[in-house]
């Protein structure tokens, strides 16, 4: 009996527990009555370098504003001089998004922040908020080098950049991508803020709270300084900013052995290169259709196309293909591997290049020549001359017979921006870029957030399951193999290769249209899957295969975000993948080839991946073996503890706690004093009546057998 | 809504209590006690009628709104009867006391009477009946938000404020006049003050017209204010009394 009682108390502590637990992890319902939180945004955020803060900054409690729309012209006016609630938050149409409206609401006092509606409705015909002349203090054009070339003197290579993302704005800027969560901040607009006939709307109105407040300021010095002493003298310090980082791929045709560095001897490399990142205005947006993905895929077929060539009929030099990553920040990828170069801490040095083809943007030809850029500075060497005459002399041969052709620039113009200029700050190494340009970029959305499969020409045919499109070869597609099947062939020959294999190197449109599919439209496939080892295939949220196009940015790399970026990870198992050879070995033989005697860890890498799905859909998962490599790609400023070099790259990222955004109504000022004086007058009220009827209490509460005390 | 209306909202909803707790309680450490062990007695039965409600919400089926709404309807009506129960067993607990208060006591009888004893522990039921009706709505009208974008009326921290202000001077009413009507054995009194309590919180629920439920709860105030006043020993010769004595006052000065 005694024991029933005792188990019966026991469980009713436990509900008793459970209850006061589960009412501490539920939000206030009058917080859901007051809130509408909006979960799909994308903020600005800031970086840093060594000279100044670009993005955008909010307070530490978040900016309020009331909402307006920003539609036409008067609606500007509306903000910036005449609506009676300010501060705004605006709303800003696709079409309005442009320098002017951004620096005149960045100069008023009016503007509490900003909300992009990023749509293809009245996109404008061209927007790239990159500036004019990428990179232009961090390439190899300045006054001591090709001073009448530098800073974009004789060509401008983006026209029609406005340079918004190198503003700093002292507002939070955000983009609205999700359309039903538009759609609900346009009801609340046009239910509580709308005007009527022209006359200011009526409280209670609709307000937008953005909070993305950024922990660095000023520049990248400075950051890091405040870090360090953090680190230094802090209890709990807290880092600031980070630098941008991650990492190149690179392989070669004939496997390096990685524990030798330095200067390798009978080596001579032909370096094939291309880029790997792009940027937007926003933060960890970058789909860089025609400004990155048409590089990457070009090469990684033309690496396709080669590979069982170089095999059987191996040229005298060796063919190192890397893709860079970072170039869109001052060349972090190419600067830290010729910096490796030249300390001796690479498996090769600048002396074993022999040169170099780079792949630009070629994704917009749309039937016309292709273009070879080169440095006209280095070329008045005579050796560079005459190697760089070969080069194209090499590549107009290689494209007889193709569908391609290319073509010379008839003008001194310098090169566009591109890692072959950081290697010519290195040393005279002949080298060409190839473009679908010849002057100024083709690409209309150069680095911005419309720079996707549309921008590409990319189109599928209606009713297609994504199973078809992936290997549908678009125009698109064809195009591009194309140009991965010149740039296979050049390749080949500037490697010495004989003429009679030419015609068996082509590439595989289907292996194109895999790519174009995986890297501009979704990267959750079932080829991609299969590539891919089997832990990231697992649905999750922090899975690499989310669903949509890759994006490009470069972010924080493995000190901040876990694992490679997903794009790195990407291209290292696709180039696993076409170049490399399935092995027996198992999953932990796979993790630590070793003790193994016929596998050699310095000249290969083994990668455990998932496998093709069979039939009855399941995969085997195996090990494959290639000579894929990553190396690390951060700024040299950050080893050499330079932060305010001019020399290299020295862009941040800065920390923030929290990034949201809400909507609700706020009332007016009038309402609330009212509140508060009704408030004070209560208690006064209340004070001043308890203190008369308390005193006179005796008289008003006196009865027979009360005894008064004196205890009153 | 921001710090103004914090304050105002925290101003109208304790004030009463505040100013009745600095003049009449705080200098009497056995009030005080009374108060604190009211407080306690009505947070018990809050806990025990949660209990109750949570236990029948975690059974039923969370997707019914309706069903959700009655069993909220019926939770409010069974927390108000469990309320007077308390509150009777308070009684109990101090009548109880007054004995063994009377024995420590210097003077020959309690130093504290019932009458007031029934004061203190009504206005403990109310100040945390108060507190927990409005602390949580406080703490949000210090966002930059207010009510109103799911169409709510936006008046709603003011309206919550004065109905929180009706509740603590009502439990403070009650309280007197249960404890009388107990100490008489009048029960139709204890009935009626039931049935008061019920018709409060069946007004609460007044939602969406919340603002609507404003003139009757105080109206009911006004009245349990006059009833407490005759019950506890005041009557209309008092207060003309109160009335001459400061006109003799005022002439003789």
């Amino acid at each position: 009996m005694r024991k029933m009682g005792y188990l019966i108390s026991i469980n009713c502590v436990k509900l008793l527990i459970t209850a006061l637990l589960y009412t501490c992890v539920c939000s206030s319902s009058v917080e859901q009555k007051i809130y509408v939180e909006l979960n799909q945004t994308v903020p600005c955020v800031r970086l840093l370098n060594a000279t100044h803060q670009i993005g955008c900054q909010s307070s530490m409690s978040g900016d309020t504003g009331v909402l307006h729309v920003l539609e036409t012209e008067s609606d500007l006016d509306w903000i910036l001089s005449s609506g009676p609630h300010p501060p705004y938050m605006v709303i800003l149409e696709t079409a309005f998004f442009n320098r002017s409206v951004m620096m005149r609401m960045k100069n008023s006092s009016r503007v509490s922040g900003v909300a992009v509606i990023i749509s293809k409705t009245g996109l404008a015909h061209d927007f790239s908020p990159h500036t004019t002349c990428p990179n232009q203090n961090t390439g190899v054009y300045s006054e001591r080098y090709g001073s009448d070339l530098a800073n974009c003197n004789v060509t401008v290579w983006n026209p029609l950049g406005n340079g918004l993302s190198y503003e700093d704005f002292p507002f939070p800027v955000f983009a609205l991508k999700d359309e039903n969560q538009t759609q609900v901040i346009r009801k609340c607009y046009e239910d509580h803020n709308q005007r009527v006939n022209g006359s200011a709307p009526q409280y209670p109105l609709c307000a937008m709270q953005l909070f993305s407040h950024m922990h660095a300021a000023t520049d990248t010095v400075t950051c890091m300084r405040r870090t360090d002493l953090q680190n230094r003298f802090g209890i709990n310090p807290e880092v600031l900013c980070d630098p941008l980082s991650d990492f190149n791929v690179w392989t070669s045709s004939r496997a390096l052995n990685i524990s030798s560095k330095g200067h390798a001897v009978n080596e001579s490399v032909v370096i094939a290169a291309t880029r790997l990142d792009g940027r937007s205005f926003f933060w960890e947006q970058a789909p860089a259709a025609e400004g990155t993905v048409s590089g990457i895929i070009t090469l990684l077929a033309a690496v396709h196309a080669l590979y069982p060539v170089t095999q059987e009929a191996p040229p005298p030099r060796n063919i190192f293909f890397t893709f860079f990553q970072g170039e869109a920040f001052d060349y972090i990828g190419s600067s830290k591997m010729v910096y490796d170069m030249e300390k001796n801490d690479f498996v090769i040095d600048l002396n074993n290049v022999h040169s170099m083809l780079e792949i630009g943007q070629v994704g917009l030809r749309s039937g016309r020549s292709l273009w070879m850029h080169s440095d006209p500075v280095s070329r008045k060497n005579d050796d560079v001359n005459a190697e760089v005459l070969e080069m194209m002399t090499r590549m107009r041969s290689a494209a007889a017979g193709l569908n391609v052709s290319v073509a010379h620039p008839s003008f001194t113009q310098a090169l566009p921006p591109s890692s072959l200029q950081r290697f010519l700050r290195a040393g005279l190494i002949p080298g060409l870029v190839l473009a679908d340009h010849q002057t100024s970029f083709n690409n209309r959305y150069y680095e911005s957030m419309y720079d996707d499969a549309e921008n590409l020409q990319v189109t599928y045919p209606p009713d297609l399951s994504p199973d078809e499109q992936l290997v549908y070869e678009t125009d698109a597609a064809k195009s591009l193999a194309e140009v991965a099947t010149l740039v296979a062939r050049s390749l080949y020959l500037q490697a010495g290769g004989e003429n009679s294999s030419l015609s068996n190197i082509t590439a595989d449109p289907k292996i194109v249209a895999q790519l174009l599919y995986s890297f501009v439209i979704q990267k959750n496939n079932s080829w991609l899957r299969s590539l891919l080892p089997p832990e990231v295939t697992k649905k999750g949220v922090n899975s690499l295969l989310s669903s949509g196009p890759p994006q490009f940015y470069i972010g924080l790399g493995p000190r901040v975000h876990g694992p490679v970026h997903s794009v790195t990870r990407f291209v290292q198992y696709i180039l696993a993948n076409l170049t490399g050879t399935v092995t027996n070995l198992t999953e932990n033989q796979c993790q630590d080839p070793s003790e193994l005697s016929s596998e050699n860890k310095d000249l290969f890498s083994y990668f455990w991946v998932s496998g093709p799905v069979s039939v009855n859909s399941s995969s085997e998962p195996l090990c494959v073996r290639a000579s894929v490599r990553l190396s690390e790609a951060v700024s040299p400023a950050f080893e050499l503890l330079e932060y305010g070099s001019r020399d290299y790259s020295t862009w941040t990222e800065s920390r923030w706690k929290s990034i949201r955004a809400r909507i609700f109504l706020v009332a007016s000022r009038e309402l609330e004093m009212l509140t508060l004086g009704v408030g004070v007058a209560v208690l006064l009220l209340s004070l001043l009546a308890t203190y008369f009827i308390s005193s006179k209490a005796e008289l008003l509460f006196s009865s027979a057998h009360d005894t008064p005390t004196t205890a009153y | 809504m921001t710090l103004a209306v914090f304050f105002g909202c925290a101003f109208i909803a304790f004030g009463p209590a505040f100013a009745l707790f600095v003049f009449t309680i705080a200098r009497d450490p056995l009030r005080v006690i009374i108060l604190i062990a009211g407080a306690f007695f009505w947070l018990l039965s809050l806990l025990l009628s949660s209990l109750v409600w949570f236990i029948a919400i975690k059974a039923s089926n969370s997707q019914d709104l309706t069903l959700q709404k009655g069993l909220l309807i019926f939770g409010v009506f069974f927390s108000v009867l469990l309320q007077e129960v308390f509150r009777f067993a308070y009684y109990r607990l101090l009548r109880k006391a007054t004995e063994g208060l009377a024995a420590i006591s210097d003077d020959d009888g309690s130093a504290i009477s019932v009458r007031q004893m029934a004061y203190v522990a009504g206005l403990g039921f109310g100040i945390m009946s108060g507190a927990f009706s409005m602390i949580n709505i406080l703490s949000d009208s210090l966002g930059p938000g207010t009510v109103g974008i799911f169409g709510d009326s936006q008046y709603y921290f003011i309206t919550a404020a004065l109905m929180t202000l009706a509740l603590t001077l009502l439990h403070t009413f009650w309280g007197v006049v249960f404890f009388e009507g107990c100490e008489k054995s009048q029960w139709w009194v204890i009935a009626a003050v039931v049935s008061l309590h019920l018709l409060f919180a069946g007004l609460s629920l007044l939602n969406p017209l919340y603002e609507g439920s404003l003139p009757p709860v105080y109206f009911i105030t006004l009245t349990m204010g006059i009833w407490a006043f005759f019950s506890s020993g005041g009557s209309l010769h008092s207060l003309s009394a109160l009335c001459t004595r400061r006109k003799a006052e005022g002439e003789s000065s």
